[in-house]
């Protein structure tokens, strides 16, 4: 991954939740606040915007200020618990990580989230995904396979009760809709995916 | 005597300048005291930007208490914090109480020279256990 071209994943990203705006925001809509495309598709312009900038720095300061520029830019509870992801991640990545150092980096990452949304696996959020996304990662599964484990655990948050974020205030009613954020998520991980493989 | 600020963050800017107001009133003016509400863009929420931007303009040496209504804006306030970084951060506290009693409670406190602990105790104090 030493020729990790991240101008090019950071389009590819932006590319992929404008395309998605509109669905995430609907998805939004029937158990959240309605915001999450916009917000997130705010976010990752602002990313876009200073592409060149981050693309230029190591990679863990690179992920380090993306975060904070997610953070800042996402709004709602969605801009700390993805920024955090990835400001983790760079505080935890080697500068020219290999596969392991990567899983072991994201898993620290998934803790990060963990605790600033105060919630664990199970409870209808992003962690829904990306914990079966570390274990794919960590089981040498290739990143197509990752793709569809984080399509079909976005799937899985369909049938959960939320117990965390404004999806809980409905109690029972948050069943049978996906979680934004889990398919947001998702959908983050099937393109980054690719864009590693593309470049690897 | 610095006193301790008192921060107020609402998913809404009317709720929370009006809960300010309220503090205001009923407490007076020796508490350095900021409020901030809404996504930045129209809408309902909560911003980190905006939420460090009142920590600055209530910043005490004494510490700042942060009152705050729904999950969201206690997951930005507790980001805000931590972007803030130390030494400051650790002269910060997001309070769990009620938004509206929280504040006037803490600010009453604090206007009479009480320690962030203090402050931070008897917010805590009218959060049902």
């Amino acid at each position: 991954m030493t020729a990790l071209n991240l101008a090019g994943l950071i389009a590819a990203a932006a590319d992929t939740i404008a395309a998605h705006a509109e669905e995430l925001t609907v998805l939004d809509q029937a158990i959240g606040d309605g915001d999450h495309g916009l917000n997130m598709k705010r976010g990752f312009e602002a990313v876009r915007a200073e592409a060149g900038v981050f693309a230029a720095k190591p990679l863990p300061e690179a992920l380090k200020a993306i975060g904070t520029k997610l953070v800042m830019t996402v709004g709602g509870a969605s801009g700390p618990l993805f920024g955090t992801l990835f400001m983790a991640l760079g505080k935890e990545i080697a500068a020219e990580p290999d596969r392991a150092d990567l899983t072991a980096a994201f898993g620290k990452a998934i803790e990060a989230v963990a605790a600033r949304g105060k919630s664990q696996v199970g409870q209808k959020t992003m962690l829904d995904v990306l914990q079966p996304v570390h274990d794919a990662l960590a089981g040498g599964k290739t990143a197509a396979e990752i793709a569809d484990v984080a399509d079909a655990a976005a799937d899985a948050t369909v049938p959960m009760k939320a117990l965390r974020g404004r999806a809980s205030f409905l109690g029972d009613r948050s069943i049978g809709h996906m979680d934004a954020g889990a398919r947001s998520t998702a959908l983050l991980v099937r393109t980054l995916g690719q864009a590693i493989g593309e470049s690897a | 005597m610095s006193n301790v600020g008192i921060v107020i963050v609402s998913h809404s800017p009317l709720v929370a300048e009006g809960t300010a107001d309220m503090v205001r009133q009923m407490v007076g003016d020796e508490v350095p005291l900021a409020w901030c509400g809404g996504n930045g863009h129209g809408g309902l929420g909560t911003s980190v930007e905006a939420i460090m931007g009142a920590i600055d303009k209530a910043w005490s040496e004494a510490g700042v208490a942060i009152l705050v209504d729904l999950g969201g804006a206690e997951t930005n306030s507790e980001m805000a914090v931590e972007m803030i970084g130390e030494p400051r951060a650790q002269k910060i506290t997001v309070c769990n109480a009620p938004i509206v009693e929280g504040a006037v409670m803490a600010a009453t406190e604090s206007s009479g020279g009480a320690s962030l602990k203090e402050v931070v105790a008897t917010a805590h104090e009218l959060s049902p256990s």
